[in-house]
């Protein structure tokens, strides 16, 4: 069987993908513009236009959901379709005409049309108790309550600038969500626990102890067994000793939770990218709905909305403003776990594509 | 979930269909990049172009992981970076421009009826290079960053510069394990002509595949190496030389550590 596998083609030539009108346009765009929430046209050089209608979908689709886009590509779009990097699906049409009976139809399946401009665009996520072996908290549960109150302001316009949530269930950061306007971040707070009996069958005892950022994790013999320790007060809960060793279970259903970090960016428009600081450490996990975590989010959503000027993201307003009045504003409370405390080197280095050429 | 039984029929199935499989591991991952000339008037290069011969050039380094972690590439046709190359890549390709933003004086006027071109763009600007008097609108193209915010906000008007290339950038990567890093700039300019087959990404990128897959700790990302060996270490031996663009600024401690040349002269 081994011989009928194939490797080492890569993947298939992106040209049979793109629809004609993108072939016969390409690099030859002159401008694009958002008609209105989630509708934008290209222009080619040519004359050409295209129009995108952009749809929030969830990162984890059913088969019959895909099946039921492409079906929607078919009957609108010739047949194409594209998702973006943060998981809308994108239906390209020639045809104005066909824009709204194709929103119609999207809506009427309960698929929300908008994250473009000025708003808030799909949340990008991770996949949480669905399938990590490392998740703090749910991803998909989380995202759905949240995105459920966000929505208006994905299907308009109305807020300053682009406001980017992401959402990651444990510090790995899947989802990157170190750079988003207003990160959810699923977070451990206690060591982990060691399965002794478990850990010589299952892992490599030095590669476990190099694993430690902190070098909390020592070799020991634990009733008999070869094992490791854990010095308690030197670790940071990062997990990294649980994605090599599954024996040290760094989850715990009843300390494990929620983080909501802000201010952060990728682009270099205006000011240089930036990392999301951190706003509220802890937030208990509390499904179905999360309701701590919502009103978190709507409440930063909401102050940032009343008192940044145009253009500005979360993250100017709040170096304009200033720290202090953000947390005064959004009745955060400031504790000693903002302070930083991890040594961070290289603090000079150009992190930014903003140069004189 | 699939079931061991189906697993090796699934990957005849989709490899004989044209889908590879790898990625994943203590390997390069998978590149990506933006939607690029495909459908944005911001691509300074062909982003869908150079990932695909990168992705295609580099088969074997994809299928088996023998680096000391993951190598992640991410193609951004322009600084607006739609990929988040910056943040989520160790190598960072990010589409710039080194001439005068193109500007149509006619369409500015049109803009100009429903923005406040003083406060929404002259004042937004990072360097102040642009002025507006009411009627046309004067840049002073040398103090340029290329930000983008001026021609994001008037894309009829505004347009980047005919010399394009890109920036490379190095080193991203999220919190685990040395905390999260923004990539830092590696080349300044790079030209991205698709004629030239990217030799010269290509060379770069073998060259730090030597050095970091030779000293690289095991779980250590290129961008914890730079800051552990030194960036003047890392571009000594890459054989790059330094400029000051690669840093915000030049240190400010005196603990130098001085090579024994500078007491070389020059043969008098």
């Amino acid at each position: 069987m081994a011989e009928e596998r194939i490797t080492d083609i890569g993947p298939p030539h992106y040209e049979q993908f793109l629809p004609p009108i993108v072939k016969k346009n390409y690099g030859k765009w002159d401008y694009h513009e958002i008609l209105k929430p989630g509708v934008m046209v290209h222009v080619g050089e040519s004359g050409d236009k295209l129009f995108t209608v952009r749809c929030g979908s969830p990162r984890l689709l059913a088969i019959t959901t895909i099946r039921k886009f492409a079906d929607l590509a078919d009957k609108y779009c010739d047949g194409y379709l594209r998702f973006t990097s943060r998981n809308n699906v994108e239906f390209l049409l020639t045809d104005e005409s066909k824009i709204d009976p194709l929103i119609a139809e999207v809506e009427e399946y309960g698929f929300p049309v908008g994250g473009m401009g000025n708003g808030i665009s799909n949340i990008v996520h991770t996949q949480g108790w669905v399938h990590c072996h490392s998740s703090a908290s749910d991803a998909s549960g989380v995202v759905k309550a949240v995105m459920d109150e966000l929505m208006p302001h994905f299907q308009s316009m109305d807020l300053p600038a682009k406001l980017r949530v992401a959402y990651a269930c444990c510090l790995n950061m899947c989802g990157a969500v170190h750079c988003s306007d207003i990160a959810i971040l699923g977070v451990h707070t206690r060591a982990p626990v060691i399965e002794h009996e478990n850990l010589p069958k299952m892992c490599e005892i030095p590669t476990l102890v190099a694993s430690c950022p902190t070098g909390a994790i020592r070799p020991a013999t634990v009733d008999g067994v070869n094992s490791v320790e854990i010095v308690e007060e030197q670790c940071m809960y990062c997990g990294n000793c649980y994605t090599v060793c599954p024996a040290v279970k760094i989850n715990n259903a009843q300390t494990d939770g929620i983080s909501i970090w802000v201010g952060g960016k990728v682009s270099n428009s205006r000011v240089a990218p930036k990392f999301s600081k951190l706003a509220i450490p802890f937030i208990p996990n509390n499904p179905p709905r999360w309701p701590e975590t919502v009103e978190a989010v709507l409440n930063i959503v909401n102050v940032y909305a009343e008192n940044a000027r145009k253009h500005e993201r979360m993250g100017e307003w709040i170096d304009r403003i200033g720290w202090p009045k953000f947390f005064e504003l959004t009745g955060i409370e400031f504790t000693k776990y903002h302070i930083d405390d991890f040594k961070h080197a290289g603090e000079t280095y150009t992190r930014t594509a903003q140069l004189r050429h | 979930m699939i079931p061991v039984p189906a697993r090796f029929p699934l990957f005849k199935d989709l490899t004989q269909a044209g889908w590879d499989l790898g990625g994943s591991g203590s390997n390069m991952r998978t590149p990506s990049c933006c939607v690029g000339p495909a459908r944005c008037e911001w691509a300074m290069y062909d982003t869908l172009d150079a990932c695909y011969n990168i992705t295609q050039n580099f088969q074997d380094e994809l299928h088996r992981p023998f680096f000391p972690y993951k190598w992640k590439f991410k193609f951004a046709g322009c600084p607006n970076d739609c990929v988040a190359s910056i943040a989520r890549s160790d190598c960072s390709v990010m589409g710039t421009w080194r001439d005068e933003i193109q500007v149509n004086q006619a369409a500015v006027l049109e803009y100009a009826k429903t923005v406040d071109i003083e406060t929404e763009i002259c004042d937004r600007c990072p360097t102040r290079c642009i002025e507006w008097d009411g009627k046309s609108l004067e840049i002073d193209d040398p103090n340029c960053v290329k930000c983008m915010h001026c021609i994001n906000v008037m894309p009829k008007a505004l347009k980047p510069g005919k010399d394009r290339g890109a920036t490379i950038l190095i080193g991203g990567k999220a919190p685990i394990i040395g905390g999260a890093l923004l990539c830092s700039v590696f080349v300044p300019f790079l030209e991205m002509d698709p004629e030239s087959d990217y030799e010269d990404l290509k060379e770069l990128t073998e060259a730090i595949w030597d050095l970091w897959g030779e000293h690289g700790k095991l779980r250590e990302r290129v961008g914890e190496f730079i800051q552990r060996v030194g960036l003047s270490n890392f571009l000594e031996e890459i054989g790059l030389d330094p400029v000051p663009e690669m840093v915000m600024a030049p240190r400010s401690n005196p603990y130098i550590f001085f090579d024994d040349e500078i007491f070389e002269t020059d043969g008098e």
